[in-house]
C-alpha cells in the first residue's frame, strides 16, 4: 500500500469515527433509524419516460398499419410479420447473449425493427426471407455495433438494402394485388406499385408523351383516394398513408416524433415535386406513394440514428426528401424513400457537429468560432 | 408570459404545505453550526468550548473577501467547537456545538434602531456583520452580491420568488405572510443599489403571492411580475432572461448585465437585519414529501437537527429512501437525518424508497436533454465525452457553463445520471487547474 493510499484509508476511517461521534453527541431520540439513507447526485425526481415506454408506444402506432396490410394483402401478411418480429426478438436477444450483453428482448426495440422490416417488404416474398432480413437487422446492424442506442443507420433499412441487393428480383416483383382493386392495363398480373408503373410507362411513353397522360390513359393511374387509403400495390405496411398517419399523429401528439422531420421531409418532396423538371406527377402522388409517409414518420424519426438537435433533424428531414425525389426522377431504382434515409443517417454525426444548440450568454466571437 | 428557453415542468407537488401556515419549530436541546455554511471562505471561530452565547452571538466572523459572520441560534453554552464532516459536502470543518439553556435569551445587540441615516458602506458592513447569505439555496453572501464594482452598474433589481423547484413551498409562505416586511428589504437593497427598476418575480402558480406582493409593493413602486412555471425559472440567468431579456454571457455575472437578483426569503433577512439588528440564525423552511407524515412550513434554527424537524412532522411515513437538503432538482441528498439545518436549506424532502432507484439504460439519443437544457449545452454529448475521459474536450464543449439545474436527466429517458457525470467531470477539471 502506497503512502497515498494509507493516507486515503486513514482518512476514511477518521471520516467514519467522526460521524458516529457526530450522533452519538446528539441528544436521542424516538426514532432509531439504524440504516442510511441512499445518498445520490441531483435530480431526485425523474420524467415518467423511459426507453422501454417510448418504444412500446411506436409499436402501438403502428399496429393500424398492420391491420391495413392483413386487410389489403390477406393473412399471409400477418404471417410475414409474426415472422419477422419473432426473429428480429430472438436473433437480438442471442446476439446479446453471445457479446455478453445484458438480454433485453421487451424493450420492444426489436419488435419495432422486425415490424419495420416487414412493413417494407413486397407481400409475395418466401418465408424464410423475412426470418433472414429481421437477424441481419438485429445482429449485424444493431449489435455489431454496440445494440440499441449506437447503430449508426436503421436496422429496418440496412436490412431492406441488403435484401435488395441479395435478392432483387423477389424483393421487387413479388407484388400482390391490394383486395379489390386488381390492377388494370400495364401490369395488371403482379400489381406492381404505382412508382413501378410511372416507370415503366415513362420508359413505353412515345417521346414527348407525357407517361402519368399514358397511365391515365390505360386507366392505371392509382387515385388519389387509393393511394390514400392504401388500396394500391406496394409493400405490406407502406400502402395505407391513412393507417400509418392515424399512428404517427398519436405519436406526435405526445411528443414521441418531432413533427419537424417529417414535415420538413414532406415538404421538401412537395416544393420539389412542383419545380423539379421531369416530374409530372402531382406533389401528392409523390407523397402518398411508395415508402414516404412510413419513411418520413417512422424512420426518419428514429432516435438512434438521426441529428440529435432540433436543428439537424430539420436538415435531415430536407435532405431525405432532396434524395427522395432525386432518386425517384432521376435514378434507376423507382422507390428512393429508404435509400435517403440511409444516406442521411450516415450523414447524422456531420450534421449534429454542425448544428450545436447555440450556447446560453455565448459570445458573439465566441459563436463565430464555434 | 416571461420565461427562457428550456427548461422542464416536473410535478409541482405543492398541494401538501402551500395552505399551511409557517410553524415555529420548539428550540433543539443543542445545535450544529457549521462555520461553512455559504458560497466563500469559512468564517474562523471567535468562541472556544464551555463559552456562554446568546441567541444571535457571534460565534464566527467573516474571514475573507467573500465570507459570512455566523451567529448562534439559541442560547446556552458552547458544547465543543468540534471538527465534523460538512453535511453536503462531506468535508471536514470546525462546527460549533450549542447546548440550548431553554430560555433564548437575546443578544443585547439586537434592538430595533433607525437605519434611514446609514450610509452605503455602513449598511453593507452591517449585513456583512449579521451573516445574511442567498436564502434560496446557493448561500451567497449578500452583502457582497449587493455591493457590486462600480464598473458594473446595475439597472434592475429582481427579487426572487419563483421558487420553481416542486415540493417546496417557503417562499410562498413568506410572500403571502410576510409581504410588507420583504418589501421593506427590497426597498433597502434598491435604495443601496442605487436602482429604480425592481421586479418581484413569481410564477404563475402562486397567484395569490401575486396579490399579496403587487399590493404591498404597489407604494413603493416595485413591480411584481407573472412568470410562467416552469423549472428553473428561479437560476439567476434564467430569471434575468425572462424578466429583462439579457443573458449574462458565459462565464460572466448577472451584473455583467445590469442586474443583482436576490431571494424574497433574504430581502426579509437583510430587513431583519438591518431594522433589528437581528443576525441570521433562523429560516422557514418546508419539510415534506411522501415519506413525511405531517409535512410542514417550519420556522427553525439554523444548527437544528433535521431529525427534530421530522419529529415535529408525525415522523417517517414509510420507509425513508431519499432524505434530501433543498428541492428534489437539485437538493442534496445526506445519509442521516442527524445533519443540521443549513442557512441555505430551502427544504427537507423525504422520499420512500421506490422512488430513489432509477434503471439506467444506454442513451437512445432522443434529443431531450438537449431540448431541455437551458444553458444551451448538449448534455448528452458532454457525457460521452466524460465516459469517454476526455475531459478537456466537455470544457470546450462548455462543461463549466452547466449550472446543473438538473433539467436533462431528469428529461432523459434513459435515466442517464448525466449531472452526476458532469458534477464529476467539473471537480476533476478543478482539481487539474488547482495542479497546474
Amino acid at each position: 500500500m502506497s503512502e497515498n493510499e494509507k493516507a486515503k484509508a486513514e482518512a476514511k476511517v477518521k471520516t467514519q469515527i467522526s460521524i458516529s461521534a457526530h450522533s452519538s453527541s446528539t441528544p436521542t431520540s424516538a426514532s432509531t433509524s439504524t440504516s442510511l439513507f441512499v445518498v445520490a447526485a441531483s435530480p431526485h425526481v425523474r420524467s415518467r419516460a423511459t426507453v422501454n415506454r417510448i418504444m412500446w408506444l411506436v409499436v402501438i402506432a403502428l399496429l393500424p398499419a398492420l391491420g391495413g396490410s392483413v386487410y389489403f394483402f390477406g393473412l399471409k401478411s400477418l404471417l410475414l410479420v409474426a415472422l419477422c418480429v419473432v426473429s428480429a426478438m430472438l436473433s437480438d436477444a442471442l446476439a446479446q447473449k453471445a457479446f455478453g450483453r445484458k438480454m433485453t428482448p421487451l424493450d420492444g426495440s426489436a419488435v419495432i425493427t422486425g415490424l419495420l422490416l416487414a412493413y417494407n417488404l413486397p407481400p409475395g416474398v418466401p418465408l424464410w426471407m423475412p426470418v433472414v432480413g429481421a437477424a441481419f437487422a438485429t445482429v449485424v446492424v444493431k449489435q455489431f455495433f454496440g445494440g440499441l442506442g449506437h447503430n449508426f443507420v436503421n436496422p429496418a433499412l440496412a436490412a431492406r438494402a441488403f435484401m435488395m441487393v441479395s435478392w432483387p428480383t423477389q424483393m421487387t416483383s413479388l407484388w400482390v394485388a391490394p383486395r379489390g382493386n386488381p390492377l388494370s392495363g400495364l401490369d395488371a398480373v403482379t400489381g406492381a406499385t404505382p412508382l413501378a408503373l410511372v416507370r415503366r410507362a415513362s420508359e413505353v411513353a412515345p417521346a414527348g408523351m407525357d407517361p402519368a397522360e399514358l397511365l391515365r390513359q390505360a386507366n392505371s393511374l392509382p387515385l388519389l383516394k387509393d393511394l390514400f387509403f392504401g388500396n394500391v400495390g406496394g409493400c405490406l405496411g407502406e400502402t395505407s398513408a391513412m393507417l400509418l398517419l392515424i399512428g404517427a399523429l398519436f405519436l406526435i401528439a405526445i411528443r414521441v416524433v418531432d413533427w419537424r422531420i417529417p414535415a420538413a421531409f414532406i415538404g421538401t418532396v412537395i416544393v420539389l415535386a412542383l419545380v423539379l423538371p421531369g416530374s409530372q406527377l402531382r406533389p401528392w402522388f409523390h407523397v402518398f406513394s411508395g415508402g414516404t409517409i412510413l419513411g418520413a414518420f417512422f424512420m426518419a424519426t428514429d432516435y438512434v440514428t438521426v441529428p440529435i438537435t432540433t436543428r439537424g433533424r430539420v436538415i435531415f428531414g430536407i435532405g431525405c426528401g432532396i434524395i427522395t425525389m432525386l432518386i425517384r426522377l432521376y435514378g434507376g431504382y423507382p422507390e428512393g424513400c429508404s435509400y435517403s434515409i440511409l444516406l442521411m443517417n450516415v450523414a447524422t454525426p456531420l450534421i449534429d457537429r454542425l448544428t450545436r444548440p447555440r450556447l446560453f450568454g455565448a459570445l458573439p466571437r465566441a459563436r463565430k468560432a464555434a | 408570459m416571461l420565461t427562457f428557453r428550456g427548461g422542464v415542468h416536473p410535478r409541482e407537488s405543492k398541494e401538501a404545505t402551500e395552505h399551511k401556515p409557517v410553524e415555529v419549530l420548539p428550540l433543539p436541546a443543542r445545535v450544529f453550526i457549521p462555520l461553512s455554511q455559504h458560497t466563500g471562505a469559512p468564517s474562523s471561530p471567535v468562541i472556544k468550548k464551555g463559552d456562554p452565547v446568546k441567541t444571535g452571538t457571534l460565534i464566527g466572523e467573516p474571514a475573507g473577501r467573500i465570507s459570512a459572520a455566523t451567529h448562534a441560534s439559541v442560547s446556552g453554552t458552547v458544547a465543543d467547537v468540534a471538527d465534523l464532516p460538512h453535511p453536503l459536502t462531506g468535508r471536514r470543518g470546525p462546527t460549533v456545538i450549542v447546548d440550548s439553556d431553554g430560555t433564548d435569551t437575546p443578544d443585547g445587540a439586537i434592538k430595533e434602531r433607525d437605519y434611514s441615516r446609514f450610509t452605503n458602506e455602513q449598511i453593507v458592513e452591517a449585513l456583512r456583520l449579521s451573516g445574511v447569505v442567498g436564502l434560496g439555496g446557493a448561500a451567497f453572501p449578500t452583502y457582497f452580491k449587493l455591493a457590486p464594482p462600480k464598473e458594473k452598474p446595475i439597472d434592475t433589481l429582481l427579487i426572487n420568488g419563483c421558487e420553481c423547484e416542486p415540493f417546496l413551498t417557503a417562499d410562498h409562505r413568506l410572500m403571502l405572510e410576510q409581504p410588507a416586511e420583504i418589501v421593506e428589504g427590497v426597498a433597502i437593497m434598491s435604495r443601496l443599489l442605487g436602482v429604480k427598476n425592481v421586479l418581484i418575480a413569481i410564477e404563475d402558480n402562486k397567484p395569490d403571492a401575486v396579490k399579496t406582493m403587487s399590493s404591498a409593493a404597489a407604494s413603493s413602486g416595485f413591480k411584481a411580475r407573472k412568470l410562467k412555471t416552469r423549472y428553473p425559472q428561479g437560476a439567476e440567468k434564467q430569471l434575468i432572461k425572462a424578466c429583462v431579456r439579457r443573458e449574462v454571457p458565459s462565464g460572466g455575472l448577472p451584473m455583467d448585465v445590469g442586474c443583482v437578483v436576490q431571494n424574497v426569503g433574504t430581502a426579509l433577512a437583510v430587513r431583519d437585519a438591518l431594522r433589528f439588528n437581528r443576525p441570521l440564525y433562523e429560516r422557514v423552511t418546508t419539510v415534506t414529501g411522501p415519506a413525511v407524515k405531517e409535512p410542514k412550513n417550519l420556522r427553525v434554527r439554523v444548527g437544528t437537527p433535521v431529525k427534530n424537524l421530522i419529529e415535529f412532522c408525525g415522523g417517517y411515513s414509510a420507509e425513508v429512501g431519499k432524505l434530501i437538503m433543498g428541492g428534489p432538482m437539485m437538493g442534496i441528498a445526506v445519509s442521516t437525518d442527524e445533519v443540521p439545518v443549513l442557512k441555505g436549506t430551502s427544504g427537507v424532502l423525504v422520499l420512500d424508497r421506490a422512488a430513489t432507484v432509477f434503471k439506467e439504460h444506454d442513451c437512445i439519443r432522443c434529443g431531450r436533454c438537449i431540448e431541455a437544457c437551458p444553458m444551451g449545452l448538449a448534455p448528452q454529448c458532454l457525457n460521452n465525452l466524460i465516459r469517454r475521459g476526455k475531459l478537456e474536450q466537455a470544457r470546450a464543449e462548455h462543461l463549466k457553463d452547466c449550472i446543473e439545474c438538473g433539467c436533462c436527466a431528469y428529461a432523459c429517458p434513459a435515466k442517464i445520471r448525466l449531472v452526476h457525470h458532469f458534477k464529476y467531470a467539473k471537480s476533476e477539471l478543478a482539481a487539474m487547474e488547482r495542479k497546474q
